[in-house]
């Protein structure tokens, strides 16, 4: 009977993702419990999920290079960053709400807790947004964020990377990472980045030179697909399925 | 046997989340938002649902950002965004607080009725993959003793139960607690 309701959602594969507790990352020892997580399928609470249609934003929201000037352009590489966004079905997943945030070109936040020397640009926010289309295609303009020291066993630094964060159409596809850019030489120094202990899940954060898609005498562009948790569709009576 | 993609790992969200998800929180103005602290469901008793986050050590982080999603009170999702909320802790009390409503049961996969819950997720520096819990409410003790999710917890299920306050009607406080003794039941769902 429940599959004549339920197409579960595959399990997470726990062992890809981070583990909760990573020592090499200090502010994991005391944030993670101790308890195993509790298994359970998904029921509709998961399944279902907030809906954020393409009227849900301006135009701006996806451009970080315009959405916060006061007086000119931000300082910085520019960039386009793109994507689709599937699930493990490999099916496109659209109207995906994709929310980015980022350092600016010297590695500093503007948030009044980032008080890293590195100067503000007060013509960036770092601040990004955009749905994904039909297609699952979705693209942001940025710049390049910086490198920045954070305080981990000792001074470290992070690669330059910029956080997302991903709802679609279940709560149980929720997924917020960060990714990186080729050739970074702090990728592998980096805590966080190696919380991923597979070297092929880290190489999934990479976002990939995308020269094709940049523009002439304009930004440089780089590439990042996302893959979010997809439904069983095969369920046991699978003549009853949908 | 198709040949699934794997999931894209997760990262913690860090210290500079509210920069993305609620930009107002880290100094940033944006014209219509339109996430917030309130879920906006229309039926249903209003509820304010108030706590902490703790950590191992049992200090309180305030820099965490959680996310609710919920029913109305008839047991419905909604369509759109109604249902949903975000919030963060206070950086100096460490406080979050949700306007809602009391939901309604849902079904569980068998078509049995759920108490009342809502979905909680906890993002936080330190945290690599979202906690995942559920927030139901202590004064639903006969939906509760019923509930499959209640009942398949082995050791813990009062740290999912949100206390009335006894001094204002229709709140509740929900504290979480990421590490140790009273530590809450978080899911793998
Ligand atoms: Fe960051």
């Amino acid at each position: 009977m429940a599959s004549d309701t339920i197409s579960d959602y595959y399990p997470r594969d726990r062992s890809w993702h981070p583990k909760g507790l990573t020592p090499a990352y200090n502010s994991s020892v005391l944030r993670s419990p101790k308890r195993a997580l509790l298994q359970m399928p998904t029921s509709l609470s998961e399944t279902s999920g907030p809906v954020f249609g393409h009227n849900f934003l301006s135009e701006q929201d996806s451009d970080m290079l315009s959405n916060a000037i006061v007086d000119g352009d931000p300082v910085g590489e520019r960039i386009i960053v793109s994507g689709r966004v599937l699930d493990e079905n490999a099916r496109p997943q659209a109207s995906v709400l994709i929310e980015a945030w980022q350092a600016n070109a010297g590695g500093r936040y503007r948030h009044v807790r980032d008080g890293y020397l590195a100067p503000l640009d007060k013509n960036f926010s770092g601040y990004g947004r955009c749905v994904s289309d039909e297609q699952g295609n979705y693209t942001f303009r940025t710049l390049r964020p910086g490198p920045y020291p954070y305080a981990n066993n000792g001074p470290a630094w992070r690669p330059a990377h910029i956080h997302l964060s991903l709802l679609g159409a279940a709560f149980a596809q929720r997924l917020v990472t960060q990714f990186y850019f080729e050739g970074d030489p702090l990728i592998k120094h980096c805590a966080i980045v190696n919380s991923v202990s597979d070297p092929a899940a880290v190489d999934r954060l990479v976002a990939k030179l995308d020269l094709e898609n940049a523009a002439p005498f304009d930004a440089l562009a780089y590439r990042f697909d996302i893959v979010l948790r997809g439904r069983n569709e095969t369920p046991l009576d699978a003549g009853h399925g949908r | 046997m198709n040949k699934r993609l794997k999931e894209t790992p997760s990262q913690t969200a860090g210290p500079y989340v509210h920069i993305g998800l609620l930009p107002a929180a880290a100094g940033i103005e944006v014209e219509h938002h339109g996430i917030s602290s309130r879920t906006n469901l229309e039926k249903g008793i209003p509820v304010i649902i108030t706590g902490v986050v703790r950590d191992g050590a049992g200090e309180i982080v305030t820099d965490a950002l959680l996310e609710i999603w919920q029913s109305d009170g008839d047991g419905k999702f909604h369509d759109g965004r109604k249902g949903f909320a975000r919030c963060h802790t206070d950086y100096d009390s460490g406080e979050f607080r949700f306007e809602t409503v009391k939901p309604g049961s849902v079904a569980w996969r068998d078509g049995s009725p759920q108490a009342p819950h809502i979905t909680l997720l906890v993002f936080a520096r330190g945290i690599n993959m979202h906690l995942h819990t559920r927030i139901y409410f202590a004064d639903e003790t006969e939906a509760n003793a019923c509930d499959p999710v209640l009942n398949a917890i082995p050791d813990g299920r009062e740290t999912l139960l949100a206390k009335p306050d006894a001094k204002s009607n229709n709140s509740y406080r929900f504290d979480v607690s990421l590490q140790g003794d009273a530590e809450t039941v978080f899911f793998d769902i």
